[in-house]
């Protein structure tokens, strides 16, 4: 008797795990989803179901000339970053990895820090050098400092492929007649492709949906995405920022996916 | 270490070498180093040195002083209350989703794992503005909320504590559940086997097996979740309406309305102290959990 | 003859040391390998020997000494600046590129003409019998496939010298006493300088020209196979080469005795500190009585173990000592053997008995 009632008690909880959990499944991608219909119609409000289906909002996007170039500087600088945090993450990365002495533990600390401090911290302090280097509002002040925000994940992600990868192929390179850097390119890079590649999407992601800093230092002609969405958000609910967050989910997503795959095929090539 | 004499055959030029090749290794790490310093230590050094002058450029600690006054408590009690409720909630939104990640029917736990994926990494202004979009008067919550009966009039979601809470814990709630998932991936699931041998029930196992296995990553979820909340600027910026005032939103003002540094960067001084205090005391906790194991 | 034209390079090694901390891997070791030398580093884990190896290929850096190729300093020379051919415990194939790629790699770092490397890889592939598997991928090769590959790969481009660190040990029995063999050949047709390093002291009886046995970062002796092992100089060398029992030798007045009956030796044997016996299972003989020039051994038997093609007769000389017999199991030698608690009388030729001391 005891054990069918301890045995019910034990479904209804697992009935309520279930629910809870779905609950929260759709809690958390229901922000993401609605964006897309809010994009095709013009009412300000989202009703369900929509009133009109509404091309609108999209055409006052392409015509408006900041909203272009707001994306054209976003897109440029996430491609930058994505380059300058792999390149720099990668080679930081193999540095920690092939050194153990005090001053590599100072570099780790110093290149995961930017994970723990308050980014807004960062931005004014970035904002105030910047000023007097007359860095603000350019294209490669933003990108150094969305380099400096990648850096962990890209030393993070690179790290993990290193640790699973044979440091031996790269002393047979050596004797082989390669030199140290050679060898890192003939031998070592291929194996970890795909934790630098998972990297690269992570530094592309970061860079594009940065927005504190790039309320502080990008302005003008060089305002990111972010930037002017923030800006319009606090005045108004424009339908065209609908679009802007459409567009920006399915880079995202799509960026998602690649860095899934790519580090699924990380973890097969190490087994 | 060499113990070696140095006039023993080549040693110098060995040793000479050998340091060589090491600065050669580190080398690697120097640009990486170099945009660190230039784009982290020094403005934060530079803040640092800042928050110790004031206005007229003297050396004080007005600074620091002036954050006991009651305007800027207020504003550091409201950022520690959202930051424990929206904690909380991820505790108790976050522990049964992590749980069901591992122990939940293969296809739903891998769907699961998905749409959290999805979520953290769609833009945080995306969402942020999502919830605008559904918390606002004639949003669909609100719109739901109606016609389910449970309400006459539309209730105030967002421009408010509430909004701003519910934006922050949709945005934390990845950094709670994937520690925690990691943690939980690493039970063996042979101690609840054993426990299951030994004649406990499934909930019974739970309590005295499972969970308190879990706190570690449970612990490592809700610093993360509490710390990251402590210094957030956008979303209780655009979902509190003005009436929410955080740590992040106060120097934010300082600098873009007063321009005045010596606040602005005192209080991020202290907001960082605060961080680094609260991961220091957790960390000093966890290590003296595991000494009593 | 000129230098181009030889196959092989001495290795000249002097007051090499290494220290981590406080642990010495390399204390102070001095070694000449002659020109087309086979030489095997023998010692168990910690002994300096893959120390040693490592830093003839530039993989670790010596705090002091210095390392002579041919005559030529090269301690100073990074890994790649070598010139020598070397095998990894564990292969370390590049996975990413077909067997072909792999071992055309040295090639290609050299500047080699395509045709030429296509040539170069195909002779050296044949050379280890896999000129079939070309094309492969690494990952289809087996263990010992792999190992062949390995191999190809370290003597294409031609190098003087060879290193090899337990490259035999990822294998089974049968494939490894297989490939030691050819190895052996290899060496014999290719004439390179092989330094080897290996655990396994029956590898290094079969395949080497000179032996060194390392211990605690030095060099304990160095000789040819039969010299280690028909005259180790010391305890350590006796137990560590072949099969032994050491027994404790007493000394009086310059005679050495045994059980109390003094031993007849083949030559000399003065000023050995502990003085032991060693005793080889082949060694020794059944003989009916004390009788002629032997040294005898009394007994009783513990056990007989059928090993084969051998038989091992555990002997128990009282007092906590004991010796084994080792006979080939042959149909008049199985009748003869003696049973498990029987008395027996155990012969020792002179020339077969070998007194050491223990180590300075």
């Amino acid at each position: 008797m005891i054990r069918l009632k301890q045995s019910l008690m034990d479904a209804v909880r697992a009935s309520w795990l279930y629910v809870l959990v779905l609950a929260t499944m759709l809690f958390l991608v229901l922000p993401t989803l609605i964006v897309i219909p809010m994009s095709l119609s013009d009412a300000r409000y989202l009703s369900f179901p929509p009133k009109s289906l509404s091309f609108e909002p999209f055409f006052s996007y392409f015509a408006s000339l900041e909203w272009r170039s707001a994306t054209a500087v976003s897109l440029i600088t996430a491609t930058l970053t994505m380059v300058l945090a792999t390149t720099l993450g990668t080679a930081a990365a193999y540095s920690l990895h092939v050194t153990q002495s005090r001053l590599s533990g100072v570099l780790r600390g110093l290149l995961m820090a930017p994970m723990i401090v308050p980014t807004i911290f960062i931005a004014i302090g970035l904002f105030f050098v910047y000023a007097r280097m007359d860095m603000n509002n350019t294209i490669p002040g933003l990108v150094l400092a969305h380099t400096l925000l990648a850096l962990p994940y890209v030393v993070i992600n690179v790290s993990a492929g290193l640790r699973s990868y044979d440091m031996t192929q790269e002393q047979a390179a050596c004797i082989l007649g390669a030199t140290r850097l050679r060898a890192f390119f003939d031998v070592t890079l291929p194996q970890i492709r795909f934790s630098v590649i998972a990297a690269a999407m992570f530094a592309f992601a970061i860079s594009l949906d940065e927005a504190v800093i790039s309320l502080f230092i990008s302005g003008g002609d060089s305002s990111t995405l972010t930037k002017r969405m923030f800006s319009s958000l606090r005045s108004e609910i424009d339908p065209l920022i609908a679009v802007v967050a459409t567009l920006m989910t399915l880079l995202s997503i799509t960026m998602l996916c690649i860095s899934i795959m790519a580090q699924r095929k990380a973890k097969r090539a190490a087994a | 270490m060499s113990v070696v004499e140095l006039h023993a055959l080549n040693a110098r030029e060995l040793q000479r070498a050998e340091r060589r090749h090491r600065w050669y290794l580190f080398g690697s790490g120097l640009p990486a180093l170099l945009l660190v310093l230039l784009t982290f230590v020094l403005p934060i050094g530079w803040l640092f040195w800042l928050s110790l002058f004031d206005a007229n450029g003297q050396l004080t600690i007005e600074n620091y002083t002036r954050l006991l006054e009651p305007i800027y408590v207020l504003t550091f009690v409201q950022t520690f209350k959202i930051s424990i409720i929206v904690t909380i909630a991820c505790v108790l939104i976050g522990y049964p989703y992590a749980y069901f990640m591992i122990k939940g029917a293969r296809w739903l736990a891998n769907l699961a794992m998905g749409l959290l994926l999805v979520s953290l990494w769609t833009s945080l202004l995306v969402r942020t503005y999502a919830w605008l979009i559904i918390l606002q008067r004639r949003g669909i919550a609100n719109d739901l909320l109606m016609s389910l009966g449970l309400t006459d009039a539309p209730l105030a979601l967002v421009h408010n504590l509430t909004g701003t809470v519910i934006g922050m814990v949709h945005i934390m709630l990845p950094f709670m559940i994937l520690p925690l998932y990691a943690a939980m991936k690493s039970i063996d699931p042979i101690y609840n086997q054993a426990a299951a041998a030994f004649g406990a029930s499934p909930s019974r196992a739970f309590r005295d097996v499972f969970l308190p296995l879990s706190l570690p990553g449970l612990a490592a979820g809700a610093t993360l979740v509490f710390v990251i909340t402590l210094g957030f600027y956008v979303t209780p910026a655009l979902l509190g309406g003005g009436k929410v005032q955080m740590i992040s939103m106060r120097i934010e003002s300082d600098v873009s309305m007063y321009a005045n540094w010596g606040a602005a960067s005192s209080l991020g001084v202290v907001l960082l102290l605060t961080t680094l205090l609260m991961l220091f005391i957790v960390k000093k906790g966890a290590g003296l959990g595991r000494r009593s194991e | 003859m000129s230098e181009d034209l030889k196959l092989s390079m001495s290795i000249d090694i002097e007051n090499l040391t290494k220290t981590y901390d406080s642990f010495a891997a390399l204390d102070d070791v001095s070694l000449s390998i002659k020109s087309g030398e086979f030489l095997s580093l023998l010692g168990s884990s910690g002994s300096g020997k893959t120390t040693l190896l490592m830093a003839l290929a530039g993989f670790v850096r010596p705090d002091a000494g210095s390392i002579r190729f041919g005559g030529r300093e090269m301690i100073f020379e990074p890994p790649h600046k070598r010139d020598v051919g070397m095998m990894f415990q564990s292969y370390a194939l590049f996975p990413h590129m077909n067997v072909f790629q792999n071992v055309a790699y040295p090639l290609k770092l050299r500047g080699y003409g395509r045709a030429e490397i296509r040539q170069r890889v195909e002779q050296a592939l044949a050379t280890v019998e896999l000129d079939h598997l070309i094309e492969r991928n690494i990952n289809e090769m087996s263990g010992g496939q792999r190992q062949r590959i390995a191999l190809a790969r370290a003597i294409v481009f031609e190098p003087k010298i060879l290193l090899m660190d337990e490259p035999l040990s990822a294998l089974d029995k049968r494939l490894r006493e297989t490939m030691q063999l050819e190895l052996r050949r290899l060496h014999e047709r290719l004439g390179m300088t092989v330094v080897y390093v290996t655990h396994d002291q029956r590898e290094a009886l079969t395949m080497s020209d000179r032996i060194a046995v390392m211990s605690k970062g030095k060099i304990r002796q160095i000789d040819t196979p039969v010299n280690l092992y028909e005259r180790p100089a010391n305890r350590f060398i006796a137990e560590f080469v072949g099969e032994s029992s050491c027994l404790p030798v007493t000394q009086h007045a310059g005679l050495l005795q045994f059980q109390g009956r003094t031993l007849k030796t083949g030559s000399a044997v003065e000023g050995l500190k502990n003085p032991s016996l060693v005793v080889r299972p082949e060694k020794l003989q059944f003989v009916a009585a004390e009788a002629g020039e032997y040294n005898h051994l009394h007994g009783h038997v513990a056990d007989v173990i059928f090993q084969g093609e051998s038989q091992l007769v555990q002997i128990d000389l009282g007092e906590g000592m004991a010796v084994a017999i080792r006979r080939p199991t042959r149909s008049s030698e199985s009748n003869r053997l003696p049973a498990r608690g029987e008395a027996v009388v155990l012969g020792l030729h002179p020339h077969d008995t070998l007194v050491v001391g223990n180590e300075p």
